[in-house]
């Protein structure tokens, strides 16, 4: 059973203004891409956990010219607050790397 | 309003110039006087963001050094003098409210001084008092977008700066007026690039796209830190993109890659007016550098303009300490804990009710400050770490008190009693630094209006209105 890290040649992640945090996971090759795109382990149910939000305010969109998806889900509190640790959203992705594709 | 626009029949191509991500970034002059051979024809980008948070919009300053943002005025003036094109400035100040325009403006009428000649400048501004806002609200014309819910007066309230999203329509205003300089207060990025190419009469789709494809100068090429502009050609059925360096390229990769950057959709970009829909792009390699990018939809939809606060809350104080400890390094979630208890219990006694709301945080650099999550019990020590102290009250002198009061604990706590007392790694004298408010975000909201100018002013600087002086110089 791969690891995220193992089927994507690129991973990122970034706010996409204040509220939303945005993550593109750039499969290795069209094959990676076909067989883990839709794979359980990053669909919303498992990233809602993830990440602490609702199941229904996760988006996943599939770029197949890219072999990429993009997924999509609101911050946990906005961006800049009393507590803040990462502004600029741009170590979220790092949670996603060891996940199991079943 | 640009949505029912035919592309007019004498149309064929614009040329757009994107010097810069952002003003202040690092405008170079040899990419500025490749532009001006290619024969670009307008110089646009923007000068802000919200991605560094609240804090500029809140206190009305810029992110940029104002050395920096001058230093790109200059080469950009220049080239606007000795061109006669149009320069094009959006998210002035970075926060894009009036007070971040003003100090742009005064920047931009400085250098012209300097270099000795008298442009129209058109300064835009969408900053919204909380009263206006209110009455948008009462009338149900504010509404939210997920994940927040109805604007309660109280969130408008608590709002220092209240700025609305501006499309390109008051930048081709301007245009239409005979600005050489615009400074624009906050606006989307795309409709910053997209004002010039619109106002030529270039097709909608493609006029958005490249400005999506532009906003961040060298981002859509393939060896972004390579140069800092790049030069967008829209035409009559699409438009072109490529570098201005030798050595980089636009690729098909790197121009469509750059639609997901910083967007929660891929495909569908929501702008004052409109959908820039890109589902049916094409992209393609016309040249080794060069991209060609057909089949931009534009999409008209109601216009609305998004509407960004900032609010200002509680004072911080921080403090540090490096710790290289074996002993402490072994047990760091025991000693975060005992920590944090400690110092609240320190607080608590010394200020009792005084101290009011407060909080104290402490992030374990090298642990688990940046996660904020637990650590795996298998996890070895690392080789030292950074505590950061961060403690939140209702003034920043309340905060400062209680991080003196905290001083002693914080530098000196043993992890186990009956040891003598530790001195962690300190790194400056005094300990505590003030540190400001917090600054949050508080509004994700679109405002509706009937006009794209309605919540606008423009406002003309330069002495040029003077026939007076204009007949001297002449």
């Amino acid at each position: 059973m791969p690891k995220l890290r193992e089927v994507c040649r690129h991973v990122r992640s970034k706010v996409a203004g204040p509220f939303w945090v945005t993550i593109d996971l750039f499969f290795d090759g069209e094959e990676n891409f076909r067989k883990y795109h839709d794979n359980p382990a990053i669909r919303p149910q498992a990233l809602a956990e993830i990440y602490q939000t609702e199941p229904a305010l996760v988006s996943i969109y599939p770029v197949a010219a890219l072999n990429m998806i993009k997924i999509s889900y609101p911050r946990d509190r906005p961006q800049g607050g009393m507590i803040e640790r990462d502004l600029h959203s741009g170590q979220q992705y790092v949670y996603l790397l060891d996940v199991e594709m079943a | 309003m640009v949505g029912g626009m035919q592309t007019p029949s004498e149309f064929t191509s614009v040329r757009l110039f994107v010097p810069v991500g952002q003003l202040g970034g690092g405008v170079r002059s040899d990419e500025l006087a490749a532009a001006l051979k290619r024969g670009a024809e307008v110089m646009a980008m923007d000068a802000g963001s919200t991605d560094s948070g609240a804090a500029y919009l809140a206190t009305g300053t810029s992110k940029n050094s104002r050395d920096a943002v001058k230093t790109d005025l200059r080469l950009l003036m220049t080239a606007q003098h000795e061109a006669g094109i149009p320069l094009i400035i959006g998210t002035a100040g970075q926060a894009g409210g009036d007070m971040n325009v003003d100090w742009t403006v005064e920047i931009v009428l400085e250098v012209a001084r300097e270099i000795g000649y008298r442009p129209r400048i058109a300064a835009l501004y969408s900053e919204l008092s909380c009263e206006v806002v209110r009455a948008r609200n009462a009338q149900g014309r504010v509404k939210p977008l997920p994940p927040l819910g109805d604007l309660a007066d109280e969130t408008i309230d608590s709002c220092r700066h209240i700025v609305a999203l501006m499309g390109p329509e008051p930048y081709i205003a301007a245009l239409e007026a005979g600005a050489d300089i615009i400074v624009g207060g906050r606006s989307t990025d795309t409709a910053v690039l997209a004002a010039f190419p619109l106002w030529k009469g270039a097709p909608i789709g493609p006029s958005w796209h490249a400005g999506k494809t532009g906003e961040c100068g060298s981002q859509c090429t393939a060896r972004s830190t390579h140069g800092s502009g790049v030069f967008l050609t829209i035409d009559r059925d699409g438009f072109e993109v490529e570098p201005l360096m030798e050595g980089n390229a636009c690729t098909v990769h790197s121009v469509s890659a750059h639609m997901l950057y910083e967007n929660s959709n891929p495909f569908r970009l929501t702008e004052p007016g409109g959908i820039l829909d890109v589902t049916a792009a094409q992209y393609a390699q016309v040249t080794d550098t060069k991209v060609r990018v057909r089949g931009s939809v534009w999409e008209p939809q109601p216009y609305t303009m998004k509407l960004e606060g900032a609010s200002v809350g509680q004072f911080q104080t921080l403090m540090m300490i490096g710790i290289t400890d074996p002993a402490v390094l072994s047990n760091l979630d025991l000693f975060h804990d005992k920590m944090r208890h400690t110092l609240v219990r320190r607080v608590e006694r010394t200020m009792g009710e005084k101290a009011g709301s407060f909080d104290i945080s402490l992030r374990i650099y090298g642990w688990n400050a940046v996660s904020g999550r637990p650590v795996p019990k298998d996890a070895p020590p690392p080789r030292e770490v950074g505590v950061l102290c961060v403690i939140t009250a209702d003034t920043q002198d309340l905060a400062n008190q209680m991080a003196k009061a905290c001083n002693p604990y914080f530098f000196h706590m043993p992890l186990f009693e009956g040891v003598e007392l530790p001195s962690y790694g300190f790194a400056f004298t005094p300990a505590d630094i003030p540190r400001g408010q917090v600054f949050e975000f508080r509004l994700n909201h679109v405002v509706e209006v009937d006009d794209p100018l309605e919540l606008v002013r423009t406002r003309w600087f330069g002495d040029f209105a003077d026939p007076a002086r204009e007949s001297a110089n002449a």
